[in-house]
């Protein structure tokens, strides 16, 4: 290869097709894209692209083909694994600006939209036909749909309802080269290979998303919750396993442990009882007699399964007082102390009550506290490591100890990401998950894409060298770390 | 001694070495449909069994040996299902098979696909290699999502050894209703109940008449069938399971049968020998001698695609022509997983 290309080069080449104010240079213009949500990492990018048009995507990965650029997409960077994370040498491609809902179709029920439209945007210009777009991730006020492709993004209605791959219909992506490529089509199924299963949580690596279309849902009538309090979590666990077992798919089913319900009730006083150390909220959604069947069913299964106390909502306002604390749950535990880690496993739900145990005595073994929200009816865990990065060595810990907990998933065959993807962050734990001929497959699935590597190059699929140098390092019981990788 | 899973491995390797084709074959239960040429044949049998099935967890992991109806009944032994409802063409389908060929029955516009419910697959690849991808969880994204992508690959990448399934309960109560109609209203009212809570699992439409099944809690049920109308059909079970199965009368018929999964709210095609439509209005099957090209165009302009299930002529494409793009990154995906070309020569079709 040739010298590399300068900023200003690579600026002018790609101002040949964006309109002015479309490719920024200045550390000042690009330091809002150093970092997505996992704001432990940040790199600022080389050069940043904001395309309007599906043309001038093209333009920019044709060029950056042709010159071996690398490219790293980017929607609203509320990724939490630093998917989005720039590339020193790369052009950060936004799209931002691709913020349009170009058509609904309300007796086909689906939406066709730009990449960069938010979530909740989709369900709010669909509501006025009674319908709404199902996958909700608790960032649904910002994150993007493109996002949500490139990672998979569940939520906390996804048992019943499916997380983005099972809600989306049709994705029009350029190729690394530059090329258009349509994948799915308006039926239920299309020609060829699952493309729509590979493009979804691709995170990013094998093509750039330019259109999605949604599939949408009828709103449903009536929605009513359960909050449930256990003095035992294991007991919560059972009680979750028991209401399954019963043949009941709750619209929603999520737990706090003790430290997590105490942290939410300080900041948003939802009443929860301070006593316990599990609370389950159960959601019942559908038409009024569904969801009184439904209801009175889930409470008599909690009541024999041991809950301590029991509550119903009697109002609209009550369910959303329920949530209230489950959903602010994340900042409630920011403000127990300066900062704080989430992580995401997946375990089977049989396992929760033993890895619960095992996480609070790592935590111990740490010194660190942590607080549980589990995805409960899908076996997603996010316990929130509370740690001060200004202690010296106390980040390197948290990472540590978070490194430890997905292996523990792995080992109970459960998974190191549930929705928020490897991006950066799980890297390592990756080689933990899968073995050196998964990984080359993986690398010859991104191939079959992007042959030279160009698209978001170094995330989601650790290189097989990588892997075996932290091999060596398990060997040596040593701290997980990255010294290549900036700090707070 | 080796076990069926070594063996399977081992034909593999042999394949792979001498190059030499393979067809993969579960019960052979689909082959008047899809049949690859190839001298040898690779038997998935010996390797059944169920790996792990806890009913509350809604997972179930079985080897892909495994018959169909013995994973069936397993379930209704525990009030659940396969929700996709798939066909099975005969007492000995495998579930291997099912999930390669990816087919749904009347269930799948209400609960999803055979692929939406796949949680992860084992499989041996190309080269021989015993690979896993996805897991026994519902939630899971790290690596690309490869087991999906084996779901309707017609074992084109790789011998599928085990497969992680999500499970659902059965529905307490069903119930069937008809309506006479023409096509176009039945199609519109089917749309318009998609956009509607409602508890309709399967819709069909035949010969004048519009049939909806209501599944759920028997007070839910109850209380849609009064807002719906219709008639009660008295053998309704009988007739979804006909569907599924296209034994019905309707499909019992010499001329092609076509498949085309198409737009839910694309008007009626105009093509003469339309069977039935289901799905919603997304799956439409006719019985033609029109020119396959024709057909492929009607679902194509439908927003969709046309498969060729019985009859017509042997050689004629699985589907219409791939956006020339696509088709190169479908070869390349081949070759990534089966370097040689040695599994399912010709399937899942030509690109
Ligand atoms: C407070 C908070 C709560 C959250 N809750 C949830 C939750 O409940 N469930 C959940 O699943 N996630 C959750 N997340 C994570 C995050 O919001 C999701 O991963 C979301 O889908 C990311 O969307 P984004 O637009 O911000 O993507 P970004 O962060 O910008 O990018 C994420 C990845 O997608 C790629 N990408 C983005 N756009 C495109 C495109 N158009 N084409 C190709 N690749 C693209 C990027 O390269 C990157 O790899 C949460 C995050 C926060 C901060």
């Amino acid at each position: 290869m040739t010298a590399p290309l300068s900023q200003a080069e690579i600026a002018s080449a790609l101002s040949r097709w964006l309109p002015p104010g479309s490719v920024l240079t200045d550390p000042e213009d690009v330091r809002p894209f150093e970092t997505d949500g996992l704001s432990a990492y940040r790199q600022l990018p080389y050069v940043v692209a904001l395309p309007r048009t599906e043309a001038e995507v093209q333009a920019v990965l044709r060029y950056c083909h042709e010159a071996h650029i690398p490219v790293v997409a980017r929607g609203s960077g509320t990724g939490l694994s630093g998917g989005a994370l720039p590339h020193k040498d790369g052009v950060l491609l936004s799209l931002s600006r691709f913020m349009r809902i170009l058509e609904i179709d309300p007796l086909a029920r689906v939406a066709r939209v730009q990449p960069g439209v938010r979530n909740l945007a989709i369900s709010e210009a669909v509501a006025p036909y009674g319908l709404y777009y199902a996958p909700d991730p608790s960032s649904q006020i910002a994150c993007s749909i493109g996002g949500n492709v490139a990672e998979n993004s569940g939520g906390v209605h996804c048992l019943k309802y499916g997380l983005t791959v099972h809600n989306l219909v049709k994705v029009r992506a350029v190729t690394m080269a530059g090329e258009v490529v349509e994948l799915g089509c308006d039926a239920l199924d299309a020609a060829g290979y699952d493309f729509m299963a590979l493009i979804t949580g691709s995170e990013g690596l094998l093509a750039v998303v330019t259109e999605v279309t949604v599939k949408l849902l009828p709103k449903p009538q009536t929605a009513k919750a359960i909050l449930a309090a256990f003095d035992d979590v294991t007991r919560a666990g059972n009680a979750v396993a028991n209401i399954i077992a019963a043949g009941i798919i709750p619209a929603g089913l999520e737990m706090m442990d003790g430290p997590a319900t105490r942290a939410a009730e300080a900041f948003v006083h939802a009443d929860y009882p301070l006593s316990a150390e599990a609370v389950l909220i159960c959601e019942s959604d559908g038409t009024p007699e569904e969801v009184a069947d439904e209801m009175a069913r889930m409470q008599a299964i909690l009541q024999s399964s041991g809950a301590i106390e029991i509550r119903y909502s009697q109002d609209e306002a009550q369910r959303l007082k329920f949530w209230a604390g489950r959903k602010a749950a994340f900042p409630a535990v920011g403000r127990l102390s300066p900062d704080y880690y989430c992580i995401d496993g997946t375990i089977p739900r049989r396992s929760l009550g033993s890895v619960l145990k095992r996480i609070y005595e790592m935590g111990r073994e740490y010194g660190l506290e942590v607080a549980n929200v589990f995805h409960a009816g899908d076996g997603n865990l996010h316990p929130l490591i509370l740690f001060d990065a200004a202690k010296p060595g106390e980040f390197e810990r948290t990472e540590a100890f978070a490194g430890q907990i997905l292996e523990l998933c792995v080992e109970v065959g459960g998974t190191i990401t549930g929705e928020h993807g490897v991006g950066v962050e799980k890297i390592n734990q990756m080689c933990v998950q899968f073995t050196p001929d998964e990984l080359s497959m993986f690398h010859a699935v991104k191939a079959a894409f992007d042959p030279e590597g160009l698209l978001n190059p170094g995330k989601a699929v650790p290189t097989l060298h990588r892997c075996a140098e932290m091999g060596r390092m398990h060997v040596h019981h040593n701290a997980l770390s990255h010294p290549e990788l900036p700090r707070f | 001694m080796q076990t069926p899973l070594e063996s399977l491995i081992d034909q593999v390797r042999a394949a792979h070495a001498a190059g030499t084709p393979l067809r993969l074959q579960g019960g052979d239960s689909k082959s008047f449909w899809v049949c690859a040429q190839a001298e040898r044949t690779l038997d998935i049998r010996p390797y059944q069994g169920v790996v792990d099935y806890e009913p509350s967890e809604l997972v179930l992991t079985v080897r892909a040996g495994t018959p169909l109806s013995e994973v069936e009944a397993l379930l209704e032994a525990q009030g659940q299902m396969l929700a996709f409802e798939p066909p099975h063409y005969g007492p000995h389908a495998t579930l291997g098979g099912t999930i390669a060929c990816g087919l749904s029955g009347p269930r799948r516009a209400a609960a999803g696909s055979a692929r939406d419910f796949v949680l992860g697959v084992r499989l041996i690849d190309g080269l021989g290699r015993d690979l896993s991808f996805g897991g026994q969880v519902i939630k899971n994204v790290a690596g690309f999502d490869l087991s999906r992508l084996m779901a309707g690959a017609f074992g084109s990448l790789g011998v599928i050894t085990e497969v992680s399934l999500k499970v659902l309960p059965k529905p307490p109560f069903e119930l069937t209703l008809e309506w006479v109609l023409q096509e176009a209203a039945a199609l519109e009212r089917m749309n318009q109940w998609g956009g509607q809570p409602l508890p309709v699992s399967a819709t069909s439409f035949h010969n004048g008449r519009l049939r909806a099944r209501l599944s759920g809690a028997e007070v839910a049920v109850r209380a849609a069938q009064a807002r719906l109308g219709g008639e009660v059909v008295a053998d309704g079970a009988a007739w979804w399971n006909a569907l599924r199965e296209q034994s019905a009368a309707c499909f019992q018929t010499d001329k092609p049968l076509w498949r085309l999964a198409v737009k839910s709210s694309a008007p009626p095609l105009g093509l003469s020998g339309a069977v039935l439509t289901e799905w919603g209005g997304a799956l439409r099957w006719v019985a033609t001698d029109h020119a396959a090209s024709q057909v492929q165009k009607a679902a194509r302009d439908a927003g969709g695609h046309a498969l060729l299930l019985r009859g017509g002529h042997p050689a004629a494409p699985r589907f219409g022509g791939l956006d020339p793009i696509l088709a190169q990154i479908h070869r390349r995906l081949k070759h990534a997983f089966d370097p040689k070309g040695i599994f399912n020569p010709g399937l899942p079709g030509n690109f």
